[in-house]
């Protein structure tokens, strides 16, 4: 017997009386941690003076390459996802984590070593492209077993796991602060030591999600559950397989509501601080521009955990109504709580986008299970990630050059977001009408009933 | 020695896997919601 043969999916199949709600703590453990991504930038200008420790001295390295790091992580997300969706799907979750585990806790080591010897491309390598990798496995690893376990109440249950996706960057950012004020010394700043005590902490956390992780055994429901005897039209029961649900207009349908619902978020997320300060000159200071951004942080987690939840009574495509809706009259808005000077409208406004940005992402697995069935929602949605590689691309190029050109055509800077606001808004008319062309999948791309009973048992 | 009954395992599991997750992500909320409090400063 192989010594890895605990990771097999087989061996993962849960026993009679096992509880189900031990498998969103399961994925809680991975997301909590790979979360940390979104705190990274904690780590930037400590790495900006390695050499320095008090300041930047001659051959430290500059803001510029250090940005590269989470490009590159981000970047290796996307692909790794889209690209071992499919093995992660046939291999099981327990196998996913484990490799995604030694991926991400390793990417950390091997930086601590780039820190150490001073050199950026093993940082590049290590976080960059193999924690990324690990970024990637870990975030599509619980999907599928998770709608699996909670054929009731999809929603909510990937809504969980993606909640802890924005919850670890809470833990992570002050983690690493107090982390490296601990190790730091009159002679180094103490991000190697940072490094080395994340890695290891958190390949732990992520082994006891995948030691714990189970799926359910072949034809498993819920007890007093039954599958709707007339599912809503938008639900299918059957299943398609990945590489021929990227041939269905559904699939880039839906790539393109989550593609425009996160640009309009994420334009505004990185730039919420400035933003708040430069619309109320004198109302607003940096202390509290950073409080705002805290806030936010805390909206975009909950909303994930509660819009998606709120998918499985009202619809998926009811709920993204919602968003591409509420969010254009929400967007509208905006510039007119800057020029009757309302903070407290301002920031209404945001924590309801921020919320419905987190409710986005979380709401998205549940709908491609809708769409496409359970077998291969798991690599399918390794795909649709794509969506937000591009996003993270498009929204804060649209909000920072839009700025800059309006500031340059001469608009006072208070008044120089509101172009963006109204793009912004537009942009989600547009995901509205995508929304609004979702139909169900035809019957020709649905994998015969046969087959796809045989890919389940014989996994 | 007393072997717990399985339903009592299942349940001391449950405790433990949701407090492994839920008590580290309740420090990081109750961090950011201090930092958040500042906006109404």
């Amino acid at each position: 017997m192989s010594p890895l043969s605990f990771l097999d999916r087989e061996r993962t199949v849960a026993g009679p009386g096992f509880s189900r709600w031990m498998v969103p703590p399961a994925a809680l453990c991975i997301h909590l941690c790979i979360g940390q991504v979104y705190a990274f930038s904690v780590f930037n200008l400590p790495m900006t003076r390695l050499i320095g420790v008090t300041a930047a001295a001659p051959g430290d390295w500059r803001l510029t390459d250090l940005g590269w790091i989470f490009t590159l992580a981000i970047f290796f997300l996307g692909v790794s996802a889209a690209v071992l969706g499919r093995w992660v799907e046939e291999g099981g979750p327990r196998r996913a984590m484990f490799t995604a585990a030694l991926c991400f806790g390793g990417g950390f080591l091997i930086s601590a070593v780039g820190i150490r010897l001073h050199d950026i491309w093993i940082i590049y390598l290590g976080y960059g492209v193999l924690g990324g990798i690990g970024l990637g496995l870990g975030y599509i690893s619980p999907v599928s077993t998770l709608i699996k376990w909670f054929p009731d109440r999809p929603g909510m249950a990937t809504g969980m796991a993606i909640m802890g996706f924005g919850g670890g960057a809470l833990i992570a950012s002050p983690l690493s602060v107090w982390l490296m004020s601990r190790f730091s010394t009159p002679t180094h700043v103490g991000v190697a030591q940072t490094f080395v005590v994340l890695g290891v902490v958190y390949f732990a956390f992520m082994m006891v999600g995948a030691a714990i992780v189970r799926v359910p055994a072949p034809g498993w429901r819920p007890a007093g559950w039954n599958p709707p005897a007339r599912p809503p039209k938008l639900v299918t029961s059957a299943n398609v397989y990945v590489y021929r649900a990227l041939r269905t207009p559904q699939f880039w349908l839906i790539w393109c509501v989550l593609c425009l619902n996160v640009t309009a978020g994420i334009g505004v997320l990185g730039q919420a601080s400035a933003m708040s300060q430069q619309m109320f000159p004198g109302k607003v200071s940096a202390v509290a521009a950073a409080g705002f951004v805290g806030l936010m942080s805390l909206f975009n987690m909950a909303g994930r955990f509660l819009w998606a939840s709120a998918s499985d009574f009202i619809g998926r495509k009811n709920t993204y109504f919602c968003f591409f809706l509420l969010g254009t009259v929400l967007y509208a808005l905006v510039p007119t709580t800057g020029r009757i000077g309302s903070v407290g409208l301002f920031v209404l406004c945001f924590l309801i986008i921020i919320s419905m940005y987190g409710g986005g992402f979380a709401t998205v697995p549940a709908y491609l299970k809708d769409m496409f069935g359970t077998r291969y929602v798991g690599a399918i949605h390794g795909w649709l990630i794509t969506a937000w590689s591009a996003a993270g691309v498009f929204g804060p190029v649209l909000v920072n050059y839009l700025r800059a050109y309006e500031v340059a055509r001469g608009v006072p800077q208070a008044d120089a977001y509101n172009l963006t606001m109204y793009l912004m808004a537009g942009l989600l008319v547009v995901g509205f009408f995508c929304n609004l062309l979702i139909k169900p999948v035809h019957e020709r791309h649905h994998m015969p009933a046969v087959q796809a009973e045989a890919t389940v048992l014989a996994q | 020695m007393t072997r717990q009954t399985p339903a009592g395992t299942r349940t001391l599991h449950l405790i433990l896997a949701w407090s492994l997750v839920g008590l580290p992500l309740l420090w990081g909320v109750l961090q950011t919601l201090r930092n958040a409090l500042k906006l109404f400063h």
